[in-house]
C-alpha cells in the first residue's frame, strides 16, 4: 500500500480526483489555497468564486460555499457578497483571460476601489478550456491556435503585466504578488498573506500564479517545468510586488473639507 | 434599528425615480448597485441621500455588467439587493440576469425605458419589452411588472421584492422615461399598515456552521457537463414557472364583456387607452379596455377570453410591435383581427387612440 500525500482538510474528498488535465497547474494552486484555508482555520467563513474557463472546474473543489460565475465576472460577484456581508472572506479564482481580457474592467475597478476581496489569477499563457488560443499573457513568438506562426507583438501586443498594473493602481493596504506553481512554498505563503490581508481589512489582495498547461502547450514533463521556470520568468517576475506598509496609515486620505460638488 | 422610513401613510408629490427609491426603502431593500444611465439616475440619487439615515448601502460600479453581478452577490449573501438601468444598460444587464435565472437568484431590477436601438434617445419608449421579458441566452424565466402610474411604481416595486424572494425568479419593474421624470401625486406607505407582509431575505452563502462538517457546502453552478443535466434542470424551472404563473399574472380590464373593439396597451400607454375608452363609452360606443400588468408571465386566460369575444383588438404601444408579438403568441388560434397603433419611441395620447377607434368603427 502506497502512502498518499494528505489532502488539505478543506478539500471536498468526494469530488477527488479532480477534473483538471494531467500536469495542469490548477491542482497545485488549489492545493496551496486549501492549505492556506486550513492554516487560517477559515473554512466556515470563506466564499469561493470561480470564473469560466478551466477555473470553472473548481466549483465543487472545496468544502466551502462556492459560486460559479460568468467569464470575467467573478470579481464583481465577490465584491457584491463582501459588500453585503463583510464578515465573509471572499476569494475569487480566475484565469488570465477572465482577469486580464474579458473581465479587465472589473479587475481594474475592484483594485482602484481597494475592494476587500482576494483575487487569485492563474496565468498559463493561453486560453485552456477553449482549446489553446492566444491570451493577454501569451509570450512573444509563442504558438497558439490563434497565433499559429507565433505571437506577433507588433499586431497583438506584449504579455500583460497584471500584478504590476494592480500594484500601480491600488492605494496603500493592497497586497500584490506573483507566484509560480514551480515553487509551491512561496505560492502558498503569498496566497495565505493575500487572504490575511483581506481579513485585516487592509485592501485589495491579488496573487497571479504562473501555471502550466501541457495539454495546449503540447509539452512533456521536463518541457512543461522548463517553460514555467525559464520561459515565462523572462517576462514575469516572481515575488511580492506590493505589501501593506504597517507604518503608513490605511484608508483614503481626503482633505478636511470634503468637496460636495454642489450637493449638500 | 433605524426608524421606519415611512410612518403610516402619507400623500406625496414625487418624480417616478424618487418613488422607486422610496419604495425600495419601504421594501426593506438594503443595498443598491448601480451605474449611471439616463433616465433612471435619480433612483440612485435619492437612494444615496436616504442611505445614511436608514442604514442602507450603495456601490456605484464600473458598468451595468458589474452592477448586475454585484447585485447577484448581494442577494447570495442574503440581502435584499437591487439595481436600476435603461436602454444600452439593460442590454449589458442581461448577462448578470441570465446568471440569476440559472441560479434562481431573487434580484430586483428597475428598468426605465428609453429609445432604441443603440443609445437612441434618453427620453422615452416601450422598446425594452423584448429585452426585459426574454433577454439573455435563456428562456425568459423572469417576472415583469409594467407600471402605468406613480402609485403603481410604488406598489409594484414593493411587490417585486416580495415576488422575487417568494418565488426566486429575477423580477423587473418596467417603467419608462416619462414615468421616471414626471412628477405626480401618490400615497406612499409603510407596507405593514396596508397589511403587506414583507418576505424575509435569506442567505445562500455564509450560513452558520462549517461546510462539510455541520452542513453541506452551498455550491452553485451555471455550467453542466451534459445536455441531459441541463435539460433536467431547465425542466424543473419551467414546471415551477408554469405553476406559479397564475398566481403572479395580473391584468386590469373594463367594458370588455360586450365590446366590439377592445383597446389593449401596457404601461403608461394604458393610461391613454383607459382615458380614450372611457370617453368612447360615454358616447355609447361598445369599446373595452384590457391591460396586462404582468408582461411575463402574461395573464393568458383573461387575455384569450377577452380577445375571443371582441370583433377587433387595437394594440397601442410605443414600440414597433414588441408588445403585439407577446399578445399574438398568447392569443394563438383566436381569429379576432388585431389592429396596430405603433409609435416606436414616441408617446401615445388618448386622442390618438380615440381617433383610431373611431376610424375602425367607421370602416
Amino acid at each position: 500500500m502506497s502512502v498518499q500525500p494528505t489532502m488539505p482538510k478543506s478539500w471536498r474528498v468526494d469530488t477527488k480526483p479532480h477534473k483538471f488535465c494531467p500536469g495542469c497547474g490548477h491542482g497545485l494552486v488549489l492545493k496551496a489555497l486549501g492549505q492556506a484555508i486550513d492554516e487560517l482555520d477559515i473554512q466556515d467563513r470563506v466564499v469561493f468564486g470561480c470564473d469560466i474557463g478551466c477555473s470553472l472546474l473548481a466549483w465543487d473543489f472545496f468544502n466551502v460555499d462556492t459560486v460559479q460565475t460568468h467569464h470575467g465576472r467573478t470579481n464583481p460577484v465577490m465584491t457584491g457578497i463582501k459588500r453585503a456581508n463583510p464578515d465573509l472572506i471572499c476569494i475569487g479564482y480566475m484565469g488570465d483571460g477572465g482577469g486580464y481580457a474579458i473581465g479587465s474592467q472589473h479587475l481594474v475597478n475592484a483594485a482602484t476601489r481597494n475592494e476587500r476581496i482576494t483575487a487569485i489569477l492563474v496565468n498559463n499563457a493561453q486560453y485552456g478550456m477553449t482549446g489553446g488560443q492566444m491570451a493577454p499573457t501569451t509570450l512573444p513568438g509563442m504558438k497558439t491556435e490563434t497565433t499559429p506562426y507565433g505571437r506577433d507583438v507588433d499586431s497583438t501586443g506584449y504579455p500583460c503585466q497584471g500584478p504590476e498594473m494592480v500594484a500601480a493602481i491600488t492605494r496603500e493596504g493592497a497586497y500584490v504578488a506573483r507566484a509560480s506553481v514551480a515553487r509551491p512554498v512561496p505560492l502558498k505563503n503569498y496566497i495565505k498573506r493575500a487572504i490575511e490581508n483581506q481579513m485585516s481589512g487592509n485592501g485589495f489582495s491579488f496573487v497571479e500564479c504562473l501555471s502550466t498547461c501541457p495539454t495546449n502547450w503540447r509539452t512533456n514533463n521536463v518541457e512543461t517545468i522548463n517553460f514555467v521556470e525559464k520561459e515565462m520568468t523572462k517576462y514575469y517576475n516572481v515575488g511580492e510586488i506590493k505589501v501593506p506598509d504597517p507604518k503608513e496609515p490605511l484608508g483614503i486620505k481626503t482633505s478636511i473639507k470634503v468637496p460636495t460638488g454642489g450637493i449638500g | 434599528m433605524s426608524e421606519k422610513p415611512i410612518q403610516g401613510e402619507r400623500r406625496a408629490f414625487l418624480t417616478g425615480n424618487e418613488v422607486v427609491a422610496w419604495a425600495a426603502v419601504a421594501s426593506e431593500a438594503e443595498i443598491m448597485f448601480g451605474y449611471p444611465i439616463t433616465p433612471q439616475n435619480e433612483i440612485m440619487h435619492y437612494w444615496t441621500r436616504m442611505a445614511p439615515k436608514f442604514n442602507k448601502r450603495f456601490l456605484q460600479t464600473e458598468d451595468e455588467i458589474s452592477a448586475g453581478f454585484t447585485t447577484n452577490g448581494g442577494v447570495l449573501a442574503g440581502l435584499k439587493a437591487f439595481t436600476a438601468t435603461s436602454g444600452p444598460g439593460n442590454t449589458l444587464m442581461q448577462e448578470p440576469i441570465s446568471m440569476a435565472e440559472m441560479m434562481r437568484l431573487p434580484i430586483v431590477t428597475i428598468v426605465q425605458q428609453r429609445g432604441g436601438p443603440s443609445s437612441a434617445t434618453v427620453i422615452y419608449s416601450q422598446q425594452e419589452v423584448n429585452l426585459t421579458t426574454h433577454g439573455g441566452n435563456g428562456e425568459g424565466l423572469r417576472i415583469v411588472y409594467s407600471t402605468a402610474t406613480h402609485q403603481e411604481l410604488f406598489d409594484y416595486t414593493i411587490k417585486a421584492f416580495n415576488t422575487a424572494w417568494k418565488y426566486r425568479f429575477p423580477t423587473f419593474v418596467l417603467g419608462d422615461g416619462y414615468q421616471a421624470k414626471m412628477r405626480e401625486p401618490l400615497t406612499i406607505y409603510d407596507p405593514e399598515v396596508r397589511g403587506i407582509e414583507m418576505v424575509p431575505a435569506y442567505k445562500f452563502v455564509g450560513k452558520p456552521g462549517k461546510p462539510g462538517v455541520d452542513r453541506p457546502p452551498t455550491q452553485l453552478r451555471n455550467i453542466f457537463n451534459m445536455e441531459e443535466e441541463l435539460f433536467e434542470e431547465l425542466g424543473e424551472q419551467f414546471a415551477d414557472f408554469e405553476k406559479i404563473s397564475p398566481q403572479i399574472a395580473e391584468c386590469e380590464q373594463f367594458g370588455c364583456e360586450n365590446a366590439e373593439i377592445v383597446v389593449t396597451a401596457h404601461g403608461i400607454v394604458a393610461r391613454a387607452a383607459k382615458s380614450a375608452v372611457k370617453d368612447l363609452r360615454e358616447r355609447g360606443l361598445k369599446v373595452g379596455y384590457f391591460r396586462p400588468i404582468t408582461l411575463r408571465p402574461l395573464p393568458v386566460k383573461e387575455l384569450r377570453d377577452t380577445f375571443s369575444r371582441a370583433q377587433k383588438v387595437l394594440v397601442a404601444e410605443s414600440a414597433n410591435g414588441q408588445f403585439d408579438q407577446l399578445l399574438k403568441y398568447a392569443a394563438y388560434g383566436i381569429t379576432t383581427e388585431m389592429v396596430p397603433l405603433f409609435k416606436p419611441g414616441v408617446g401615445i395620447n388618448s386622442e390618438d387612440i380615440y381617433d383610431k377607434v373611431m376610424t375602425m368603427l367607421a370602416s
